[in-house]
Parts: C-alpha cells; structure tokens; sequence
C-alpha cells in the first residue's frame, strides 16, 4: 500500500468561504430559494430545477425528506447542484439520522466543497406517508449546530475524537417567528447563535405585524449583528395553499386578509407573485433582515420571476 | 406504572389456533388498576375462550406478574392445571409475560399489549409521563419531561410547529414546551432558555440494550 499523506489541517477544497457567506458578510442582500428534490431515482429533474435557478439566487436549499415524505437524498441533490454551477445550503435533520449519520454527512459535504449547512431538528415522521417509521431524535437542531461547530473550529467530534482536516462550514439553522410561545423564540435565536449559528433562514412570512414584533426584538438584543437573517417568503399558487397554511401546518401564521386576498383574486397565481413581492419588499426594508429565502414548494419556475418583480437581480 | 391494553380477542384467538387447553394468568398490580388483567378480567377471558369452544384448565391472579420467584412458588399450587394446558395466557405487561415464562420455563403467550410507563390521571385515564431514559433530567425541565413527553424529545425546544400550546405532532396533547416555557417564566428563569443542553446520553435510556441492575444490600 501506498504511503498516505496525513493531510493538511484544512479540507482538500480549498475555498474556504462560500458564496453566501461573502455575500452575506459584504452586507449584500442575499437571496436563496428551496427546491424539492425529486421523488424518483432521476438527477435530470434536479438539472432541471437548478438551470431555472441558477443566476437567480445566491444559493439553493434542496430539502431533507421536507413533511417527512421521501425525496432524493439532499447531499446527493446538493452534489448535483454544485455540478450545475449552483451554490447549495444543505438541509440536514434530526429525524432520519443519529449522531454518526449527521457528522459524517458533514465531513463527505465539506469534503466535495459543500460549505452551507442548514441544522434542522424536522418535521414529525407521523406528518408523512411513513406515520409506521421510529423517528431518531438522537441530537436536535441546537445541538447540532454545536457539534459541527466543534467539528470545524476544534477539530473534535461529539465524542472527542479528533476530526482532521477538520470540515470547511458556514452554518445555519431554522428560526420560527410565527410559533408558540412567543416569549420564547427570541430566546431560542440566542441559544442557536450560542450553539453557532452564522445565519437564520425563517419560517415564510406573511403575518407582518408578528414579524416586525420579532425583528424589534431581536435588534434590542443586537442579535442581527450575530447572524445573517434571511427571511422566508412563500410564493402561493392558489387560495387554498393559503388556508391549508393557516389552517393545517403547525407554526405557521397567515392572517386571514391574505387568505381573502388570495381567495377573490381573479388569476390566483400572479396575486400570489404580487403578494410575495410586496412582502420581499417590505421585509427588506427592516433593519437586520440580511436576505429573503424563497420556498416555492414545487413551484421553482416562479423563483426568477419574483426575484426580478421584486428588483433583487 | 405500566400501562397496558387488551388485545384483539380475535388475535388472542388466532394466537391459540391449534391449542385446546389454556390457563389464564393475570396480574393483581398495574395491569389491574389498568383494567387488563384483574380478576375479573380474567374471569371474563375465561368466559370468552370458553364460548369459542376453548377449555380453560385454570386461573391465577399472581400479585405481581413480574417477580420470577414469586411466579414459581405460586404456581406450585396449580401444577396440574398448568401441566395439562397447550399455552399459557397471560393477561400482564411484557415483564410479567416473560417473568411467568421464566417461572415455569416454557413460552408464555401475551394476552395485552403493553403501552407505556404512565401516570393515572384521573379515573381510567392513563398518560405517558416518563420513557426511563436512565439520566432524570426534571430538576432542568420544570419537573415535566421533555424527554418523555416532547413529540421529537428535543432537550432544546420548543420546536417550530409549537402552536397555540398543541403539539405539532398530536393536537390532542400539549406543547410540553410550552408548559416548560410557562414554569421557567414563573421562576423568572426564562434565560434557561438561552443555554445550549448537549446532546443526551442514550446508553442509558431504556431501549438501547439489554440491561440489568443489581443492588448490594
Ligand atoms: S428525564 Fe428521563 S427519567 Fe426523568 S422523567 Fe424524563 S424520561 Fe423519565
Ligand atoms: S410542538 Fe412542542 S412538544 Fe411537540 S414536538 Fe414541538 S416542541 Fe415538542
């Protein structure tokens, strides 16, 4: 066998920033959208998606088994990604992997130049068509936004071992201004920013009232100082996607003038564009909001469209 | 203490295809209080897989099911009728199953389905409170369990689905984070909340190996 080099202290990528960091940390407005990867074994879908993204946005968060329903795996979405010239934000969760699973993602990420990690805790296995599944839970989102930032400034595991080269990471987690108990979200953005959060990407905003309440206090803390805020925003297809919203999807909050709005609009589809323009604009003109986060659902096409009405490219 | 269910009848009969003879034990603690394996319900299992056409050889009420030497010296009573019976039903928790199994070393077969680790709440109703995690961590918690009682057990929450105090993942149970959330505010805690737990010792939790403990004294 050939001698093996230890290799240096540092990945074998090099670039150690990625493009939404240096956005992000230029002070740029930042835009990243979320596609769904496929339900079948075909990467020309994810092709696809990522030609109708790409220029548009600074990075794409394909999503982890989103409702937990299964989709292609999203590191092998994000590899496909990269291949097509698009900046990927790696959504990992807590339900389908344990410690070992998760940490070794991470350093397979970094290892191929995937530098955006989104740390999610996920959406409960009885949401999808597996209610039969054991979810794993082993860590949550919090702790694993600690783990890999051990992992990258220590060099150390969860369990203390020694990880060398250590990955290259820019790390996120989810922030929900919309849930229950109130006086506990703002809390729980200081603890994901202790735990290592470089960036925020919310919940989709359409309750802006809630929303500029939580922003209020975030600035008082100087919280938008510490990590990028990258505001959701969810482009509606139809009235009824509104009112499952309201209705159905735990943590979500949209009043229901939007649900009128979206109700008596004559061409449904281009309301939706008109409304999540309107909200682009109006959560970017808040103070410490560093970006707005597309989630389209399936709906990908309507990305550029949205992001050239709302004057972001 | 152990919370538990009555099987199917129709799968309890499907467990007994072929057998002729049955002797029915059933447990004088949780499983009576549960109202699964008293007396009375095993006088009525009795009744019922008589009318099926099964002979029942005999019955006990062992107080309790899961303790293997009190198992074997009450069974010294009724050797015959537990000699003669094709299988042994027994109306306890999976301990007591297994204990009454071990007592009289042949396969014993479960007459109930056994649920969780709960509290009476109020007559007949029955909640998950701890899942044995091996490491009590209520002193952190505002004395309610995350653990236990969190949809996704997060020792960091509450989760984003928290919505108007119901759990995300069951809207008939509430967001124990929210109870939490609520006690530390009560305390003037509420910067707990800030402070990163990291992640829990599983090894210890109860269903991640076999496991005994021996005390020494
Ligand atoms: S922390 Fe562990 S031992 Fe304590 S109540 Fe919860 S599950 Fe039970
Ligand atoms: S809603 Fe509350 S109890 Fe339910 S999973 Fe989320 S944090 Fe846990």
């Amino acid at each position: 066998m050939t001698q093996m080099s230890e290799g240096s202290e540092r990945s074998d990528i090099q670039q150690a920033k990625s493009h939404l960091q240096q956005t992000l940390e230029k002070g740029k407005f930042a835009v990243t959208a979320e596609i769904w990867p496929a339900k079948g074994a075909n990467a020309q879908r994810v092709r696809n998606k990522a030609a109708i993204l790409k220029g548009w946005v600074d990075a794409v968060n394909p999503t982890d088994n989103p409702t937990a329903i299964i989709r292609m795996s999203g590191l092998v979405t994000s590899l496909i990604l990269l291949e097509e010239g698009v900046e990927p934000v790696l959504q990992l969760q807590a339900r389908d992997r344990n410690r070992l699973a998760l940490q070794s993602d991470v350093l397979g990420a970094s290892a191929m130049g995937i530098r955006n990690i989104l740390c999610l805790t996920g959406d409960h296995q009885s949401f999808g068509k597996d209610p039969q599944a054991k979810g794993v839970f082993d860590i949550d989102s919090t702790q694993m936004l600690q783990a890999f930032k051990r992992m990258r400034d220590e060099g150390l595991f969860i369990s203390g071992e020694r990880v060398k080269p250590r990955p290259e990471l820019f790390l996120g987690g989810a922030a929900n201004p919309f849930g229950d108990p109130f006086e506990a979200r703002v809390p729980r953005l200081a603890k994901k920013i202790n735990a290592g959060a470089q960036f925020v990407q919310t919940q989709p905003v359409f309750d802006l009232e809630r929303f500029y309440k939580w922003m209020a206090q975030v600035r008082s803390r100087g919280f938008h100082e510490k990590v990028h805020i990258i505001a959701g925003i969810s482009p509606l297809k139809k009235a009824r996607v509104a009112r499952i919203m309201q209705e159905k999807v735990p943590g979500m909050l949209v009043p229901p003038e939007v649900v009128e709005r979206m109700e008596s609009a004559s061409d449904p589809e281009e309301e939706g564009v008109k409304l999540a323009v309107e909200l682009i604009q109006q959560v970017k003109a808040i103070e410490g909001v560093s970006g707005v986060h597309i989630m389209a659902a399936a709906w990908e096409k309507i990305v550029p469209v949205v992001v050239r009405e709302a004057g972001l490219r | 203490m152990i919370i538990t269910e009555q099987k199917d009848f129709s799968d309890i009969l499907k467990m007994l295809e072929r057998q002729k003879r049955v002797f029915i034990v059933g447990c004088a603690q949780c499983a009576t209080l549960c109202k699964t394996g008293g007396e009375p319900e095993v006088l009525h299992m009795k009744q019922r897989l008589e009318d099926a056409g099964l002979e029942v050889t005999g019955w006990v009420v062992l107080d309790p099911a899961c303790h293997v030497l009190g198992d074997k010296r009450a069974f010294r009573k009724q050797r015959e009728e537990i000699e003669i019976a094709d299988s042994i039903l027994v109306l306890a928790c999976g301990n007591g199953v297994q204990a009454v199994g071990e007592a009289l070393n042949r396969a014993a077969i479960p007459g109930i389905d056994t649920l969780f680790l709960g509290d009476i709440v109020r007559a007949n109703e029955f909640q998950q409170r701890c899942t044995m995690c091996g490491e009590c961590i209520l002193d952190k918690t505002g004395g309610v369990c995350p653990v236990a009682r969190c949809g996704k057990h997060l020792l960091n929450g509450p989760c984003g689905g928290s919505q108007d105090g119901k759990c995300e993942t069951n809207p008939d149970e509430p967001c124990i984070w929210e109870i939490i959330v609520e006690r530390l505010k009560a305390d003037g805690n509420l910067e707990a909340l800030e402070e990163v737990t990291p992640p829990k010792d599983w090894s210890k939790a109860t269903d991640s190996g076999p496991k005994r403990l021996v005390i020494d004294r």
